[in-house]
């Protein structure tokens, strides 16, 4: 049976369940030293000075770094391709003149341990002058609050797309629905929080570091750059991590300060980031406003989608650039049929912690936008939900479809899809026509229980390449190193399951190295749900050729001819003579120099692939959701949700139901509990874990899913499509959708997350207005 | 997230605790059983120069009958025990703390946090202390001048503030007089968290008639708050949904409670209401 498509636990999990597993805050080197970072008390300030000396006298503080000191420093590079100008707008490692957030790094100390660090830390004595702050996109950009931003324009980019005549569209429709709504500023907080440790080796001035994720061969060019050491000075190691979500891992501050103080003293530094700075100090995400209309025809067809948002991007453009907006534009059709599209997005800067991509970044955003839009056009055109959704979606036929657009460096081609087929099909296994049926029943009684959908399109497998190399030793043993790397996502497993079946080696014995730059010293990373589709491409054409070398030297060694010749159960055998067979470690064995046995191979037994590839694969599916609102709390409770998913082909269907599940959880925690909101003054209110709310096990609902293999990508050679982020995406629309399909006023819901004080505000609004309606008839008659 | 650097101690007697307080003076805390001094201590938002370690003080972990028909709970009684509560004679009069008890934070949090720990503490929405005010217990402290027993009445000052003297430590809480009738709600928006608004009640019912009652609320003031104005209402009227809704309204119209990021002033108000009739119904034996 190939292990492609196999249930199977994580094969990471023999050690973390046993409590083998190594996180960051695992490595302690000999003499380390701890960092601890001074963050800005104010959202907007300039700093008169820095004092430095009382915390350098104290006992076990072995040195202090401000701004000043590294002067020389660059910002923070945009990994990611830009055609926008963004240099200005960039974050320096530490603040010299002012700091634009509370939690912006200023000074950082360097102590015997992490206890002396913080008690030195408050002996650092900062003057500052407050200055106007900026915390509200729209308005910021509105009114041109450039000048309270010093110097800093408060748009910092605008970006739009489109194609079709809008205006056209819009001018001969015979309805048109224009909607507002926003969506909450939240992030992924992954529960480990971020961490580094650096070792410096003065002897052969080698930097080694531990704790990179996601990125780690980017983040090694960047720090090569910055400190001005060649790349092959710098090793990144592997290390477990607890979670990532797309801001965990990416080239902060904090990656800079470690390795360079590290080579600076001569002694290990270690930093170990704490909840509170966490919350602060990490990439936030989401927060936007959208203005978006839809133009219909007289049989309800979208005849244009035009869209405006406002996005509020913190103090700082950070490694992303302006990527979720790009995203948030160039998603935003869906999987629609939208022949006249143009979105607009300014990237406005304020004085709050700068944002990232987080799970799904512009697609919950514009999956929201969208489906609201088309819940509140239902509405009003007085014609079903799920039936205006048919009319639009794309069908089969029409796929692929190449849209007039581009994002991330590469053009939006709808790959292969059944939209439809996926809807009929979750409305089915769910029993949604049974939900509604449920919800009027218990609307009769009184009771306030409804319904919702939130249809999306997803994109997964960016490019543009990733590396693999497979290795088998003489012993027998396979080895896989993928330029990937392990956020707890369970990638060791599925690259172990797609080398097993090139190598028919049971995936168990497979070991998987990520985030090893000197065994890979190339790799793209983790991120955009590309691990397993381009990063497991590339182990897929590395284990086959390692498998056909492995047939090519048994030749010689079995004296028979490659037709003869099958790979199976780790030996190659001769087809017909049983007892005549060589064993891969045999193979291994005879592919090193002199054995004779493998005359004009190189030597050893395994390959280094790249996989490339130009467009993106586009999975979809859709949210379904039934709540039940407490009027008199305007508490929300999910009583059933579904997930139906296309994913081409699910490597591990229990790992993909995995992701499904946890991707839920967090985009119902944006959908309903977290928010990191600000006071008038620019001070965080969700600082601690008791404001900002992560749903624990006891607010996620039971997620059933269903899991699609109707759509295989053309684009790779397993079909495969990604699996990471389809479970956030729909959250947002198809919870507020249910909430105001209970409440039974479509289009009442202006923002995420939806709170219970916001519901029963909206309760007393209609109460009110009720009381003065029914006022109103009494008077009358 | 490292707290300030302090000198740790334990104490083996509560008479050894108080000396050891008394001797290391005004900045030196007592800690039981951690669940709300360590955050704090951890963001330095507190920063005692010395813990005295009471938790492994012998004798005060107990539930038991009081002066006949009372309650009286030893100080270091971890807040599962008061869940776990199972003697009859103690639930007739009390059950209203073991059905309250699964309001306190989480499991984790109800194993290790203690009776007398959430009393001293003093927040304003901790169920405990709710249910303190409401069924007038007395605070029992041992000081360097010795033993007082202060009325809940007196005892919550404001935020975190009690009438406790730095010097003094809580060995018991005593519930004078059962409350058959006595109910607590409250509203969250995960569990676990401290309630955004709790009520609790006591009924006293005769032939369909309310003789008298209690209203305290939680989270809408810096102590926990008593509302005569609805517990008048409640007096002498038919007890029923009618009489528990105007109740509801009149706390809500009386209460001044802050707006934050859980809710508005006027969340908490409504939320008011419907706590102080949900628990009135409770407590009127309508829901179990
Ligand atoms: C995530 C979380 C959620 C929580 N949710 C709730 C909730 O919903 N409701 C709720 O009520 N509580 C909640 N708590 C708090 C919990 O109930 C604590 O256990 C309780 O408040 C304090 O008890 P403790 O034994 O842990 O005291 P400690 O934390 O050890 O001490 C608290 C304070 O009381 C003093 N103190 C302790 N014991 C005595 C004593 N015998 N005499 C004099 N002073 C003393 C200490 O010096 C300190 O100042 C929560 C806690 C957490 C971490």
């Amino acid at each position: 049976m190939s292990a492609v498509g196999r249930r199977m636990g994580r094969l990471e999990d023999r050690r973390l369940l046993r409590g083998l597993g190594h996180f960051v805050d695992d490595v302690n080197r000999v003499g380390q030293l701890w960092m601890r970072v001074f963050r800005s008390p104010h959202a907007h300030a300039r700093i008169t000075s820095v004092q430095t000396d009382e915390a350098l006298a104290l006992p076990g503080v072995e040195a202090v770094l401000t701004g000043e000191d590294i002067a020389w420093a660059r910002p923070i590079p945009v990994r990611t391709r830009t055609k926008h100008q963004l240099d200005n707008f960039l974050q320096p490692v530490l603040a010299r003149d002012r700091v634009r957030y509370v939690g912006e790094p200023i000074a950082v100390v360097l102590a015997e341990d992490p206890y002396l660090a913080e008690d030195a830390v408050e002996l650092i004595r900062v003057e500052y002058e407050e200055l106007p702050v900026v915390l509200d996109a729209r308005s910021a950009i509105e009114a041109d609050d450039s000048r309270s931003l010093d110097g800093f324009e408060s748009e910092a980019a605008t970006l739009s797309m489109g194609y079709g005549d809008v205006e056209e569209a819009f001018r001969s429709a015979a309805h048109v629905v224009e909607i507002e709504v926003k969506i909450g500023r939240h992030s992924g907080v992954p529960l480990e929080t971020r961490g580094l440790v650096a070792d410096y080796d003065a002897g052969s001035d080698h930097l080694t570091i531990w704790g990179a994720t996601k990125v780690p061969h980017f983040n090694r060019r960047v720090l090569s750059q910055m400190l001005g050491m060649p790349l092959n000075r710098i090793s990144m190691k592997k290390s477990d991590a607890g979670g990532g979500f797309g801001v965990r891992g990416e080239f902060y501050p904090e990656d800079f300060l470690v390795p360079y103080l590290a080579r600076e003293t001569g002694r290990p530094v270690k930093w170990i980031e704490d909840r509170a700075e966490n919350l602060v100090a990490a990439n936030h995400s989401r927060e936007q406003v959208h203005r978006i209309s839809a133009a219909f025809d007289e049989e309800h067809r979208l005849l244009g989608l035009h869209d405006e948002v406002w996005q509020d991007n913190g103090a700082y453009i950070r490694t992303h650039g302006v990527i979720v907006p790009d995203l948030t534009l160039a998603m935003l059709p869906g999987p629609y049929r939208v022949p006249a599209y143009e979105g607009v997005a300014h990237v406005a800067l304020t004085n709050k912690t700068p944002c990232g991509t987080y799970r799904g970044p512009g697609r919950y955003e514009s999956t929201f936008a969208r489906e609201h839009l088309l819940d509140v056009a239902a509405a009003r055109l007085g014609i079903d939900r799920l039936e205006l959704r048919r009319i639009n979606l794309l069908e089969t036929s029409e796929l692929p479809h190449t849209r007039p657009l581009s994002t991330l460096g590469t053009d939006v081609v709808l790959d292969a899809g059944d939209y439809e087929g996926l809807l009929d099909k979750a409305l089915d296994r769910s029993g949604f026509d049974g939900w509604e049926k449920e919800a009027r029943e218990l609307r009769a009684e009184g009771r306030l229980v409804g319904t919702g959908v939130g249809y999306f399109l997803e994109k997964s497998g960016t490019g543009p390449y990733e590396e693999a190399i497979v290795e088998v030793d003489p012993t027998g043993s396979v080895r896989v190193i993928t330029g990937g790397a392990s956020l707890g996502q369970g990638i060791e497993t599925v690259l172990a399951q797609i080398a097993a079946d090139q190598l028919s080696v049971p995936p168990e014995e497979i070991e998987v190295v990520h985030t090893e730059t000197d065994l890979l010293p190339d790799g793209v990373g983790s991120w955009a749900s590309r691990s397993t589709v381009v990063g497991g491409s590339a182990v897929m054409l590395a284990a086959k050729a390692t498998a056909e070398k492995a047939l090519r030297v048994a030749t010689t060694m079995l004296e028979a001819a490659t037709e003869d010749l099958r790979l199976e159960s780790a030996r190659v055998r001769v087809d017909g003579s049983p007892d005549k067979s060589v064993s891969l470690g045999e193979i291994a064995a005879a592919c090193e120099p002199h054995s004779g046995l493998a005359e004009g191979e190189e030597s050893g037994l395994g390959a280094r692939r790249t996989f490339s590839v130009d467009h993106m694969t586009y999975p979809y599916g859709v949210h379904l959701a039934q709540v039940e609102v407490d009027p008199e709390t305007g508490g929300v409770e999910i009583r059933r949700y579904f997930v139906a998913y296309e994913v081409g082909r699910a490597v591990n269907p229990t790992l993909v139901e995995g992701q499904l599940v946890g991707g839920a959880a967090q985009g119902l925690g944006g959908a309903l509990l977290e928010e990191f909101r600000y006071d008038d003054s620019g001070q965080p209110l969700a600082a601690t874990f008791i404001d900002y709310m992560e749903p624990t096990a006891a607010e996620v609902p039971r997620v059933e899913t269903l899991i699609c293999e109707d759509a295989p990508s053309p684009d790779n050679p397993l079909g495969l499509k990604g699996a990471g982020e389809g479970g956030t995406v729909g959250c947002g629309a198809a919870v507020v959708s249910a909430v105001e399909d209970a409440l039974g006023m479509p289009g009442s819901i202006k923002a995420l997350p939806v709170s219970p004080s916001k519901i029963r505000a909206l309760l007393r609004e209609s109460d009110r207005a009720g009381s003065t309606a029914a006022e109103a008839a009494s008077f009358s008659s | 997230m490292k707290p300030a650097a302090f000198e740790y101690r334990r104490a083996t007697a509560v008479e050894d605790a108080v000396d050891q307080l008394t001797e290391l003076g005004d900045e030196a805390k007592l800690l039981a059983g951690g669940q709300s001094l360590v955050p704090m201590m951890n963001f330095r938002l507190v920063r005692p120069s010395a813990l005295v370690d009471v938790a492994g003080i012998p004798d005060l972990q107990y539930l038991e009958p009081h002066d006949g028909r009372g309650l009286k709970i030893g100080a270091l009684t971890p807040h599962r025990w008061v869940e776990e509560m199972e003697d009859p004679e103690l639930l007739e009069g009390f059950s209203v703390l073991k059905r309250a008890a699964r309001w306190v934070g989480h499991y984790p949090i109800r194993t290790l946090g203690t009776f007398g720990g959430s009393i001293a503490h003093g927040d304003p929405s901790a169920e405990w202390c709710l249910l303190a005010a409401l069924l007038d217990a007395e605070v029992v402290a041992v000081g360097s001048g010795g033993e007082r027993v202060i009325p809940a009445s007196d005892f919550f000052h404001g935020f975190f503030m009690t009438a406790l003297e730095p010097d003094e430590m809580i060995v018991e809480v005593r519930f004078p007089q059962p409350a058959p009738n006595a109910a607590l709600q409250e509203f969250a928006r995960r569990a676990g968290d401290y309630a955004i608004v709790a009520a609790a009640v006591t009924l006293d019912m005769e032939d369909g008639k309310c003789r008298s009652a209690r209203v305290v609320l939680g989270g809408v003031a810096d102590v926990p708050l008593r509302v005569p104005e609805a517990e008048r209402v409640l007096e002498g009227a038919d007890v029923g949904r009618e009489a528990f809704e105007e109740a509801g309204r009149e706390a809500a119209k009386v209460v001044d409670p802050p707006s934050d990021v859980q809710g508005t002033s006027e969340y908490r108000r409504d939320l008011s209401a419907v706590m102080v009739r949900r628990a009135l119904e409770e407590a009127a034996g309508d829901v179990g």
